[in-house]
């Protein structure tokens, strides 16, 4: 891992930066201070084989703790220990309390801290540190196209994705989000991340209430289906927009799915259409208009996908689909219990305890 | 494919059953895909026969040279070391490898040096305490379940701790002055019930704010409004288990979301929607099975299996065996990754859930391969074994709760 420039550059401004082969102990800098070694014990576990300036860099890191000294070498040291463990929480927590106790540049920091997300982007303390810096500076101005960045090197970067819907949340940036959403989209509509963050900005702005958002945003998910029919990410997001209010709510949808089945048919379209009929059985409880008949009509074809899936479509899950397939059956009681037929194999044990 | 069930045992012809040619095409489409995992064909003639062998003896001397030392490569675990010890104790227990008394004592010791003089434990000696490494080290002493590992905690110190990052809105931060995500709520819970420090008042608000981390896939976010995630889901519905109300999470989608996550040609599970299978989720996602099979028991489902858990089994143990397994010891993410205590630890767990169907009173083994493959069952809430969560709980529960004293309280 080379040293980042802004890290080398923050040293060399205070202590006589040590080379490669020269420990601390060598520094006149540091020669008030003792260090402390790694308190591990007699008979050692999980002993790490430190490198020499590891080991030397964290020797003073300790000492500096056990003292609180709150000075700018012990700020510059934070920087070293950094770079040989990014995952030290401990260290990272000292620095904030020293760029505090010594009023340092927080403009300096976050061109620091960005530095080191651009090499280290999946460590939780980096993301975490340049949030308690955005908070202090109370200045979110350059944190979505920073995001931006690493998202064109990782577009599914869970702690860059979380940064970001702070920062939206926090400051309420929301006005541009739905079109970087859709850029995002263009370049991979699989992103599952960018499909979250299109239903994070519309549940926080329009909201999903409103009749005519909800056909754009079922336009706009049958358009993606059309392009990339495979694509779980879209059919995922049409049945989490829609099963509060019902699958069977918007008017047409079941009839444009079915449409879609001839040409583009996929396991996900088949367990929507399952979803969909289930959907209208359960809502035919309390609708008058639906006849006997057809809710036997509906039973029948949430069944007979079902069985579909778990022979042939899906066949990973046929576990879960044939379940789904018995626990509809006797929800909606077309059989009794007693006409059950007994599960392939099944023991004639008696009742199932799960403690 | 051996399967027992009541003592009985019962071979089926594995080779001319439609799941060898789904085997055989699973593999090829991973291996040589992938180019690094050819030679475990050429080397390793169980594989060729699709009777793949679970390398113990190759995994055991991995875990127990880590356990005394770790390469310079480890520096970047330097601030996890208890979860080092959780990792390798837990797969030599799956393993059923013994752990020597005197290497458990010094766990025991090192651990003690990791607890914060301020409560919790840390990620070494001299750092700072934070929830992870706290859940950590507690399971670690439960498995070694001796009196000595017992004794290292301090109860009453861990209580202060667990008050010093609990926040207002009912998450929890994972250390004083650090980030907030659904671990933690899993973390604290976990420790607070083995160890018996447990009070409703600690959770306040802590289900709602789990619950609110349930999203428009099913599944379970790291903060609100995040994409769903296997490892934070697993934290989620574990802790809900925990604090007895999983029932008011929609289990229904969130079992559609978690089943949906098995890939159909790999068999092992990825971590989010459309991305790469990853052994580790062998555990964090398939682990949500029995949890939900449990739940939905209590909830009065009637057609649940009494045999099976609602994911392909067979085919997870294939993934594992086949794809996640170094030749020279310790498991991994995928063919093409390296080795480590991490990947080997949540490999073996998935692997063990894959196996075990069912609890002490009912249990159906699934054992892929050899009968020597077969692992020893694991605790789905706690992944330690199950034993040793009982022997913890009767130890702890005979200590009366610390009362937490603070004026504000």
């Amino acid at each position: 891992m080379f040293a980042s420039a802004s890290s080398v550059k923050v040293a060399a401004l205070t202590v006589n930066t040590p080379s490669v082969n020269f420990n601390l102990k060598y520094e006149k800098e540091w020669a008030d201070l003792e260090p402390v070694p790694q308190d591990d014990g007699p008979n050692p576990v999980v002993k790490i084989a430190y490198s020499e300036k590891f080991s030397d860099v964290y020797d003073y890191f300790r000492a500096l703790l056990k003292n609180d000294e709150r000075s700018d070498r012990a700020f510059a040291l934070t920087a070293e220990a950094i770079e040989l463990n990014a995952a030290n929480y401990t260290v990272w927590h000292y620095r904030r309390v020293l760029l505090q106790a010594l009023s340092k540049d927080l403009r300096e920091e976050m061109r620091y801290i960005t530095a080191i997300i651009e090499e280290q982007p999946k460590n939780y303390q980096v993301w975490h540190h340049r949030r308690m810096v955005v908070e202090w500076l109370n200045d979110p101005s350059e944190e979505l196209e920073f995001i931006a960045d690493i998202l064109s090197q990782d577009a599914k970067n869970y702690h860059a994705w979380q940064h970001r819907q702070w920062v939206i949340q926090e400051y309420k940036l929301w006005d541009n989000e739905l079109k970087f959403v859709e850029n995002l989209l263009e370049d991979d509509v699989r992103n599952n991340s960018a499909w979250n963050q299109r239903h994070f900005v519309i549940s926080h702005t329009t909201g999903f209430s409103d009749p005519a958002i909800v056909e754009r945003e079922i336009q706009y998910c049958l358009s993606q289906i059309r392009k990339a029919p495979h694509n779980e990410s879209a059919w995922n997001y049409l049945k989490g927009m829609l099963q509060d209010r019902g699958l069977s709510s918007p008017p047409g949808l079941l009839e444009r799915v079915l449409e879609l089945k001839e040409t583009h048919c996929s396991p996900y379209l088949l367990a929507f259409l399952f979803d969909c009929y289930e959907d209208a059985l359960e809502n035919s409880n309390q609708k008058e208009n639906v006849g006997e008949e057809e809710r036997k009509d509906i039973l029948r074809k949430a069944l007979e996908i079902c069985d579909l899936l778990a022979n042939e479509k899906d066949t990973i899950r046929k576990e879960y689909w044939l379940f789904l397939g018995r626990s509809l059956e006797n929800k909606s009681g077309s059989r009794g219990p007693s006409d059950k037929p007994p599960e392939p194999s099944d023991p004639a044990s008696g009742q199932q305890e799960m403690s | 494919m051996w399967q027992r069930d009541g003592g009985q045992l019962f071979k089926k012809n594995f080779f001319f059953s439609f799941c060898v040619k789904r085997a055989v095409l699973r593999c090829l489409f991973v291996h040589f895909l992938l180019h690094s995992s050819y030679q475990l064909f050429v080397i390793n003639p169980s594989f060729l026969c699709f009777r793949p062998a679970l390398l113990r003896e190759q995994h055991y001397q991995y875990l127990k040279k880590g356990l005394r030392h770790l390469s310079d490569a480890y520096e970047c675990l330097d601030a996890s070391r208890p979860w080092l010890c959780f990792w390798i104790l837990h797969s030599l227990e799956l393993l059923e490898e013994p752990i020597p008394t005197a290497v458990a004592s010094d766990v025991c010791q090192f651990l003690a040096r990791c607890q914060s003089p301020t409560g919790g434990f840390a990620g070494g000696p001299g750092q700072h305490a934070h929830l992870a490494p706290t859940y950590a080290a507690v399971n670690a002493l439960c498995i070694i379940g001796t009196e000595e590992a017992y004794n290292v905690i301090n109860r009453e110190k861990l209580l202060d701790f667990l008050w010093s990052v609990k926040q207002p809105d009912g998450s929890f931060v994972m250390h004083v002055g650090g980030e907030v995500d659904v671990r933690s709520a899993y973390c604290a819970a976990s420790v607070a019930s083995l160890t018996n420090i447990l009070t409703p008042k600690l959770f306040e608000d802590t289900t709602n704010w789990i619950l609110s981390c349930q999203n428009w896939e099913g599944g379970l976010s790291g903060v609100p409004g995040l994409e769903a995630h296997g490892g934070y889901t697993f934290c989620g519905t574990a802790a809900l288990v925990i604090l007895g109300k999983e029932h008011m999470l929609d289990l229904k989608a969130l079992l559609r979301w978690v089943v949906s996550r098995q890939m159909r040609f790999e068999g092992g599970f990825q971590g989010r929607c459309n991305k790469l299978v990853d052994g580790c989720y062998s555990f964090w996602q398939a682990g949500l099975l029995p949890l939900l099979h449990r739940a939905l028991f209590k909830e009065g489902e009637s057609e649940l299996s009494r045999q099976r858990w609602m994911f392909e089994q067979q085919a997870l143990q294939e993934y594992i065996l086949l794809c996640c397994q170094n030749p020279a010891g310790g498991l991994l993410d995928k063919p093409g990754k390296s080795r480590d205590f991490y990947h080997t630890c949540y490999c073996l767990s998935g692997l063990s859930i894959a196996q075990h169907f069912g609890n002490m009173d009912l249990h159906h083994e699934m054992i892929l391969g050899k009968e020597e493959n077969r692992l020893a069952p694991t605790h789905p809430v706690y992944n330690i074994c199950p034993e040793k969560v009982s022997q913890a709980l009767q130890h702890f529960h005979r200590l009366v709760i610390p009362v937490f004293l603070d004026s504000n309280y």
